[in-house]
C-alpha cells in the first residue's frame, strides 16, 4: 500500500471525530491512526491489537494499546465505554464477523469500519480476467492474503439490515483515495462507515 | 549488562508505624540497594518490589561473593529494561522479611528476644506505607516507576492507589488484584505445612533453637509447582527417572521428585517459616476492590499513574485473564494503560526471566517516560 492511500480512510475517520471523545481502536497496528486521531482530533484513545511487533511499536509510541485477540470478541469491556470504536482495513480478515460488530456496538456508541470493497471495477476486471484481484486496497496474493472474507458495499449493507444496524454515514473512495459519489459499488476501492444501532420503537 | 559490584545499605525509621491490623510498630529498619545515580531533580527513581520469596538485592554481585547475582539481574543495570544508565533504581527487603529489614526474627525491643509469633500480620498496604517512608529518606517526591512481578506487581498497583501523586507510572507484572479461592486455598496447605511442624513452637522456634525445615520445605515445594507450567515441567522432566530406579520404594524415583526436593531443601535452607506465614497472608488479603463493594474500577479510579501491566500465557497461578481485569477496569476508568501477554513458556516464573518481548515491552516503555 502507498502512504497516501493507507492513510485515505484515517483522512475519513479523523474527520468523524470530536475533541474529548473516547475511541477504541481494534486492530490498532503500531497506533498510527490512533496517534493522529489523539494528536489532530484530541480523542481519549485506546488500540486492541495481537501482534507482538504491533504492540510494542504502539507502547513505544505511547499509545494505550491492548493485547488481545478480536476473535474472542471484547469481553470484559463494560457496555457504552466508548464514542466510538474503529475497525479500519480489518473485518475482512475476522473470522466471527456478526459477532464482532454486535460487540462494537455494545461497547461503543457508534462503530466505525473500513474495508476494501470486493466489487471495484477493477477487482471485477481481474476476475473476468481470470485471476484474483490485487490491488493498493487489496495488496495480497490469494495464497498468503490475511484476508478471509471477500465482500462488496452491498454485501456488507445486506448485513447490516440483517443485524438492524443504522448506517449513519457511508464515504467511498477510490484507489487513488479521492471521494466517489456515484456507482460506489463500482467506482469505490475502499468503504468507511459508521453505523449505530437502530433505536429501538 | 550487569551492574557490577553492589552492596546493602540499612535505613532505621524511628516514627511508629500504624499496620492495617491496628499493631504499632514503635521503630524499624528497612534494608535496600541502589543501582544508578540520582538525578538533580530526583525525578529519574525507580522502586522495585520484591515477591514471595525476594529481597533488596536485586541486582549485581556482593564483593568477594560469585554466586550473589541479584535476583532481577536481567532486567536491572545498563542497557537493560530498567537502565541504570539513565534510572535510578531502589530494592528494598520488605517489612516482615529475613533478608535484614525489620521481622519476625529481629529482636522485640519490648522483650529483648526475637519478635516470632508475636510479630504483626503486614499487608501489601503497610510494605508500600514503609517503602514511603524509605522514599522520603531519598529525597525521592515521586517515583518515575514503581516496578513488580507477582507480589511485587501488587505493591506496585496499591502504590498507585495509596499514593497517587508520587506514582508516575505502575509496571504491574504478572500480578492479580486478588487472589481467587484457589489461590488462597495453595497458600492455606503452604502455612499448613509450616504450622504443623513439630518445630515451629507456635512461631518461636528461635528460643528453641531449631526451625520448621520439614514445613518450609514442603510449602515451598507446592509454591514451586504453581510458578511452573505444566508444559515446561514436561519439557524439562516429563517421566524421566533417575539411575536405579524402578525399586517399588518411595525414594526419590522421577527427576520431577529430584528438583522439587532440591528446590524446597535449597529454600528452606535460607528463608524464615515466620516470614513465609506473613508473606502469603498479605497475599490473601490484598484486594483493593474490598472496600467498593468489589468494583475494581472503583477501587483504582484513585490512581494518576500510566500503567504498563504484563501477563504470561502460561502462567497459570496470576493467568493472563486476571491482568485483564485491571486493564479493564483502568479502561473503564479512562486511566493510562499499556497491556501486553507474552508467550514465555516459564509460567508464573516467567516475570523472572529474560523474554525477548516482555523485555522489549519494558525497555519501549519505560523509554517514554520523561525525566
Amino acid at each position: 500500500m502507498s502512504p497516501s492511500s493507507a492513510r485515505a480512510d484515517f483522512d475519513v475517520i479523523a474527520s468523524w471525530m470530536r475533541p474529548g471523545e473516547r475511541v477504541l481502536d481494534l486492530g490498532c497496528g503500531d497506533g498510527s491512526l490512533l496517534k493522529r486521531l489523539i494528536g489532530e482530533r484530541g480523542v481519549q484513545g485506546y488500540g486492541i491489537e495481537l501482534e507482538d511487533a504491533g504492540v510494542l511499536a504502539a507502547i513505544a509510541g505511547g499509545i494505550n494499546v491492548i493485547q488481545g485477540d478480536l476473535e474472542q470478541g471484547l469481553t470484559g469491556f463494560d457496555d457504552a465505554t466508548f464514542d466510538h470504536v474503529v475497525l479500519s482495513r480489518t473485518l475482512q480478515t475476522v473470522r466471527h464477523t456478526e459477532r464482532l460488530l454486535a460487540e462494537m456496538l455494545r461497547v461503543g456508541r457508534e462503530a466505525v469500519i473500513s474495508f476494501p470493497n470486493f466489487a471495484y471495477w477493477k477487482n471485477r476486471m481481474a476476475v473476468m480476467n481470470g485471476r484474483m484481484p490485487v490491488s493498493e486496497d487489496l495488496p495480497y496474493e490469494w495464497f498468503d492474503t490475511p484476508n478471509l472474507r471477500f465482500f462488496t458495499l452491498l454485501d456488507f449493507e445486506a448485513l447490516c439490515a440483517k443485524m438492524e444496524l443504522s448506517i449513519r454515514e457511508r464515504q467511498v473512495l477510490d484507489e487513488a483515495g479521492r471521494p466517489v459519489d456515484e456507482e460506489a459499488n463500482f467506482l469505490g476501492s475502499l468503504a468507511v462507515y459508521r453505523l449505530g444501532r437502530r433505536l429501538v420503537g | 549488562m550487569s551492574i557490577g559490584i553492589v552492596s546493602a545499605e540499612r535505613a532505621h525509621f524511628s516514627q511508629p508505624l500504624i499496620l492495617r491490623s491496628g499493631a504499632v510498630l514503635p521503630a524499624f529498619d528497612l534494608v535496600y540497594e541502589t543501582y544508578g545515580t540520582l538525578n538533580a531533580a530526583k525525578s529519574n527513581a525507580i522502586l522495585v518490589c520484591h515477591a514471595l520469596s525476594g529481597h533488596h538485592h536485586v541486582a549485581g554481585r556482593y564483593a568477594g561473593q560469585a554466586d550473589s547475582l541479584g535476583w532481577w539481574d536481567n532486567i536491572v543495570g545498563p542497557g537493560r529494561p530498567l537502565d541504570t544508565g539513565r534510572f535510578f533504581v531502589v530494592g528494598v527487603n520488605n517489612l516482615g522479611g529475613c533478608h535484614g529489614s525489620t521481622g519476625p526474627a529481629s529482636i522485640n525491643p519490648q522483650t529483648g528476644k526475637p519478635w516470632g509469633a508475636d510479630f504483626p500480620v503486614v499487608t501489601v498496604e503497610d510494605w508500600v506505607v514503609a517503602q514511603a517512608r524509605l522514599a522520603d529518606y531519598l529525597g525521592i517526591d515521586a517515583w518515575a516507576a514503581v516496578v513488580g512481578g507477582s507480589l511485587g506487581g501488587m505493591q506496585a498497583l496499591q502504590w498507585s492507589l495509596s499514593f497517587p501523586e508520587r506514582v508516575r507510572h505502575s509496571l504491574v507484572i504478572a500480578a492479580a488484584p486478588k487472589l481467587s479461592a484457589e489461590n488462597i486455598a495453595f497458600n492455606e496447605i503452604a502455612r499448613q505445612a509450616i504450622l504443623t511442624d513439630p518445630e515451629f513452637h507456635g512461631g518461636h522456634y528461635y528460643e528453641h533453637g531449631v526451625r520448621p525445615l520439614r514445613g518450609l520445605r514442603l510449602a515451598r515445594m507446592l509454591g514451586h509447582i504453581t510458578y511452573l507450567s505444566d508444559d515446561q515441567m514436561a519439557e524439562k522432566f516429563g517421566r524421566r527417572q533417575r539411575v536405579g530406579a524402578g525399586s517399588y520404594s518411595f525414594d526419590v524415583e522421577f527427576e520431577i521428585e529430584s528438583y522439587l526436593r532440591y528446590q524446597g531443601d535449597k529454600f528452606a535452607g535460607i528463608f524464615d517459616a515466620n516470614t513465609y506465614l506473613r508473606m502469603t497472608r498479605a497475599l490473601d488479603y490484598f484486594d483493593p476492590a474490598l472496600e467498593y463493594d468489589g468494583n475494581l474500577a472503583a477501587a483504582l479510579a484513585p490512581a494518576r499513574a500510566g500503567f504498563l501491566i504484563i501477563a504470561f500465557a502460561t502462567d497459570w497461578r496470576f493467568s493472563p485473564a486476571r491482568s485483564r481485569e485491571m486493564v479493564h477496569a483502568l479502561v473503564h476508568n479512562g486511566q493510562a494503560v499499556a497491556y501486553a501477554e507474552s508467550n514465555c513458556a516459564h509460567g508464573h516464573d516467567s516475570f523472572l526471566m529474560d523474554d525477548a518481548y516482555y523485555h522489549a515491552v519494558v525497555t519501549a516503555y519505560l523509554r517514554r517516560i520523561k525525566l
